[in-house]
């Protein structure tokens, strides 16, 4: 038991590998067997997380349950984990998402083996982001996680559609997304790996607890190119960071990639896509680029609530001019995101307030709220695919009459995503405008704009799907959701309601990692 | 008296050769399972070496020295240190592998593993040789069989003209070099080639900046350098697979490691003199060979030319003179070496079965050939750089190494990462998914048993140096601590 409780981080992190390693040796054609394990697999960092949670003491400043192991001595980095209330709270987000996620793909039946093992090697990659406290061991998971990802999308992804390329050469539609979604992110770490370069060569370590105290206040940097002033080259590496994570959020402009990387992959994949991978570039800004670069990121948090609020307007009026369900729920993701960074931006500008506490409480809160709904909306829109091999709005239409529990669920998750009060979504988006009101009014007065289209779209959405007079076509076709599918949804549902209705038990960890880590 | 592990590791290929060589022609198996043999056991020995090397005593271990012609001053000494222990095990992996996935060659085997195991014996002599003389003998026996093996068992379109190029190139470079050498004999006063002594003889300034390039470039024409690296990718794809492994993967290093190893650790002062335009000529071969190994149709030359440009990391590492750059260097010839190894033992087995290496044509070999695109795609993201394998590990320092002299080197260096993502990305789909010719359909089958257990093996150590860096690199910075205190530093 001793062992468990000391090295509790590093079993969360590694128990999926495990997981992965075992089902290599399972015989491909026991595809229940795969499943079942995997989904077993996958419920143990759940727990061994409930427990870190619940044994979590959210006063307490700094890092708890830290290890730390040598690794690459020769660099300067070590393999150092621990984790505060901002890192657990994505931490229970992720493991509690993943063992949902491997029961909504119990419908894949192509391949079993080598899509359960991606799965359990993302999860890693995902875990490994949030719990490390070593700035290359940070990098390693954050681009570690690609691949898996990358191959989720292309073997997996939706099998019909194809994309002309500059030449007109024609690729299938999955194929491109996911070559998009790989360079795009390929192209975001590059400068993030030469900012984390610098500061390795200029402090000779990658350990973040020491950065946090000794990078905000250096007054000079070993080998700036051409003499820039520290100030130039503090900013460059600040926007290295910033763009990095961004592309990932994804920011406005940055986030053409999503929207065909969501719409290509297979549902579990785009449930974790926008459960997790999202989360983990907001997650970079509030664990690095914020305490890291204070100073730059109050002087360039203008700009980026800029980019937050047309990502909030545009992400709303792009979801709602598409005819394609999931693009629309895709597009919905820029929306919902928006959000998180308006917080960030907020929090950044008026370092220290209790207008920044605030607001950075809803970006936090927003991450872990979108992760339910996104997750949520994808598993529907799979839902009803799946059965009608369409997922173009305009040919369903009074489905309401022949699926009605799938119509209630569909609206209940439509509701928490479109932020009605009682559901978890509009606590934290009022407590981000909350928050950035004071700070940025224009601006949050903006993505009210948006706010209002949000409705606009979900709306739209189940009006197309649900309502209206019934298609005759799908009379017969169209099936009720079943079991395994409601089980799915069940606890997505659950948490909806419950964040709504009593969110302390979530904010109070997440209030107190707050006010430890931005406050004064 | 110690057992004698590097001349037995060194002799065993050659003595292996020669018995092979007297096996009757018409009994195959024989050969193989003799070839087989011997690099099980040069294999072990140098896996025993590796690990039983003491880091915390450090300097050269497991010293063998014998006079040979001691009126001339040249001896038989051999040792290794942190810095050439990988390589040895490297060249035993690489043979290993090489003598597992050419066990089809059906064309006299008997000649082609006779002459593979000479050429054998002179890289595991040039890595663990502290006599010069005998690093340039064993250096000419290690490039002499590649000139028969590609003309006899290469690709039948260039072998010809590929073997005649890398020969000369590779002559023209080792005559360089040995001028530069003798120089060095003869400039010293200690009428000695023991480049522990050398290593101490106090070259006047002038002297070290006139004779570097010679013996720098000479030997670094093998490792790969612009513009000089024009013969590689040629010579790597006439040649037979376990050539083209033993070729790129091992052949390359011992121009690297030779540069290093006689030009700079015996010329340090030359080496500051010049590190500006080993740093721009390595840079060019980082990014140049990284385009233009993207715009290849022909799957071999693709991997060729990726050659070019991670040896470029491996020179940009040497120039930088310091403890992290150079570390890389190590890792990244260990890395590099059992990668394109791979590499060129997956571009075999596609061509073997395809009998086509165009791009365009291949596809969706994946569904025929499991284990050999899951082993590409891991070579992929050491390639690649992906965190988590070996190449990470060995570029990341690299980087910071380069950062230290010069950021502006390492940013324009990065941008050879996405290029080479975007080929690895787009061979892995072209090559390994998407559609399948109807003709490949019938006739293409899974790989044997041994070309799994050579690919396994060839991927389980990129990754476990990728997740367990300290194996080797703690080895590796220990020889570069011993690199540096020549230069009068830490």
């Amino acid at each position: 038991m001793g062992f468990v409780t000391n090295n509790i981080l590093a079993l969360i992190l590694f128990t999926p590998i495990l997981v992965a390693w075992i089902l290599l040796f399972l015989p491909k054609e026991q595809i229940k067997l795969l499943r079942w394990v995997t989904l077993i697999g996958s419920l143990v960092p759940f727990l061994l997380s409930l427990y870190v949670w619940l044994s979590f003491n959210s006063g307490t400043p700094g890092f708890q349950f830290e290890t730390q192991r040598i690794w690459y001595g020769v660099v300067g980095s070590s393999f150092h984990l621990g984790v505060d209330g901002l890192s657990l709270t994505m931490v229970l987000l992720t493991t509690l998402l993943t063992p949902i996620v491997i029961l909504a793909s119990f419908n894949i039946t192509e391949r079993v083996k080598p899509y359960m093992i991606l799965f359990m090697l993302l999860e890693t990659g995902m875990l490994g982001v949030f719990l490390s406290l070593d700035l290359l061991l940070f990098f390693v998971f954050w681009e570690v996680g690609l691949v898996p990802m990358y191959f989720l999308i292309n073997q997996w992804g939706s099998e019909k559609g194809e994309r002309e390329l500059w030449g007109g050469k024609k690729v299938s539609a999955r194929t491109y997304a996911s070559f998009k979604f790989m360079i795009y992110t390929m192209a975001g770490s590059l400068g993030l790996l030469l900012a984390i370069q610098m500061i390795g060569v200029a402090f000779q370590t990658y350990d973040l607890t020491q950065l946090f105290t000794t990078f905000p206040v250096a007054t000079q940097l070993a080998n700036i190119p051409f003499k820039l002033p520290l100030e130039t080259v503090k900013a460059i590496a600040f926007w290295a960071f910033v763009i990095a994570f961004a592309i990932k959020v994804p920011v406005w402009p940055f986030h053409t990639w999503l929207p065909d990387a969501h719409t290509e992959a297979p549902t579990g994949g785009s449930m974790i896509l926008a459960g997790v991978l999202l989360k983990l570039g907001a997650y970079g800004f509030l664990r690095l680029v914020l305490p890291l670069y204070p100073q730059e990121a109050h002087r360039y948090a203008g700009a980026l609530a800029f980019l937050a609020v047309m990502g909030i307007i545009f992400g709303a009026l792009a979801a709602y001019g598409q005819d394609d369900f999931k693009r629309l729920v895709a597009y919905s993701s820029v929306n919902h995101m928006g959000f998180v960074v308006l917080g960030i931006a907020a929090a950044a500008y008026a370092a220290g307030t209790d207008n920044a506490i605030l607001a950075l409480n809803g970006a936090v809160l927003q991450m872990f709220n979108h992760g339910l709904s996104a997750a949520g909306m994808f598993f529907l829109v799979g839902v009803i695919y799946e059965r009608a091999h369409t997922r173009n709005l305009n040919d369903f239409g009074g489905l309401f009459p022949l699926i009605p529990v799938y119509g209630g669920i569909l609206i209940f998750t439509s509701m928490a995503s479109l932020g009605l009060p009682g559901l978890n979504g509009f606590v934290s988006e009022f407590l981000v405008v909350r928050g950035s009101w004071p700070v940025f009014t224009l601006f949050t007065a903006l993505s009210m704009i948006g706010l209002f289209f949000t409705g606009a779209y979900i709306l739209k959405g189940i009006k197309k799907v649900l309502h209206g007079p019934t298609n005759e076509h799908w009379v017969g076709h169209i099936t009720e959701i079943n079991v395994r599918e409601i089980v799915v949804i069940t606890p997505l549902i659950v948490l909806m309601l419950v964040i709504g209705i009593w969110p302390a038990w979530i904010l109070g960890v997440i209030n107190s990692a707050m006010q430890l880590l931005f406050k004064g | 008296m110690h057992f004698p592990i590097l001349s037995v590791i060194v002799l065993t290929p050659i003595i292996a050769g020669m018995i092979i060589l007297l096996v009757p022609k018409d009994r195959k198996n024989a050969v193989r399972y003799i070839a087989l043999s011997a690099a099980s056991l040069d294999l072990l020995l140098s896996t025993v070496v590796y690990f039983s090397y003491h880091i915390s005593i450090g300097g050269y271990q497991f010293l063998e020295k014998y006079d040979w012609l001691p009126q001339l001053g040249i001896s038989y000494y051999v040792g290794v240190d942190g810095m050439n222990a990988p390589l040895v095990l490297l060249t035993g992996i690489v043979m290993f592998t090489g003598v597992l996935i050419s066990w089809g060659v059906d064309d006299r085997p008997r000649e082609f593993f006779a002459f593979l195991f000479i050429l054998a014996s002179g890289v595991f002599g040039v890595f663990v040789a502290q006599d010069l003389f005998m690093l340039f003998f064993f250096y000419e026996i290690a490039v002499f069989p590649m000139y028969l093996l590609i003309s006899i068992w290469g690709w039948i379109k260039t072998r010809e003209y590929a073997a005649m190029k890398l020969t000369l190139y590779l002559f023209i470079g080792s005559v360089i070099s040995l001028v530069g050498g003798l120089a060095l004999y003869f400039g010293s006063g200690l009428n000695t080639f023991d480049m522990i002594q050398l290593a101490q003889a106090n070259f006047s300034k002038d002297f070290q900046i006139f004779w570097f390039p010679f013996v720098f470039f000479g030997f670094a024409v093998l490792g790969g350098i612009f513009p000089f690296h024009n013969w590689s990718p040629d010579g790597h794809v006439a040649a037979p697979t376990a050539v083209s492994m033993f070729h790129a993967g091992v052949l390359m290093k011992l121009g690297a490691f030779a540069a290093l190893r006689v030009g700079i650790m015996l010329l340090p002062e030359g080496a500051q003199y010049w590190r500006w335009l080993i740093l721009i000529l390595a840079l060019v071969n980082v990014v140049y060979g990284a385009f233009i190994a993207m715009v290849q149709t022909d799957f071999k030359y693709v991997i060729g030319f990726s050659s070019v440009s991670h040896m470029g990391l491996v020179m940009l590492g040497f120039a930088t003179l310091n403890k992290q750059g150079l570390t890389g260097s190590g890792i990244q010839m260990f890395s590099h070496g059992v990668m394109t190894a791979l590499f060129f033992a997956v571009v075999g087995m596609v061509y073997d079965r395809a009998h086509t290496r165009e791009i365009g044509e291949l596809g969706g070999l994946s569904k025929k050939m499991p284990w050999v695109a899951v082993a590409f795609i891991i070579g992929g993201m050491v390639s690649m750089g992906m965190p988590g394998f070996s190449g990470f590990i060995a570029e990341f320092p690299i980087f910071m190494g380069v950062w230290q002299v010069q950021p502006i080197i390492a940013i324009i260096a990065s941008i050879s990462i996405v290029i080479t993502a975007s080929y690895i990305i787009r061979i892995i789909g072209r090559v390994f998914f998407g559609p399948m010719s109807a003709e490949f359909d019938h006739h293409i089958g899974d790989v044997t048993v041994k070309d799994k257990l050579a690919l396994t093996l060839l991927c389980i150590i990129m990754i476990t140096i990728g997740v367990f860096p300290s194996i080797m690199s703690g080895l590796v910075s220990s020889g570069v601590n011993h690199i540096l205190s020549l230069f009068g530093g830490a």
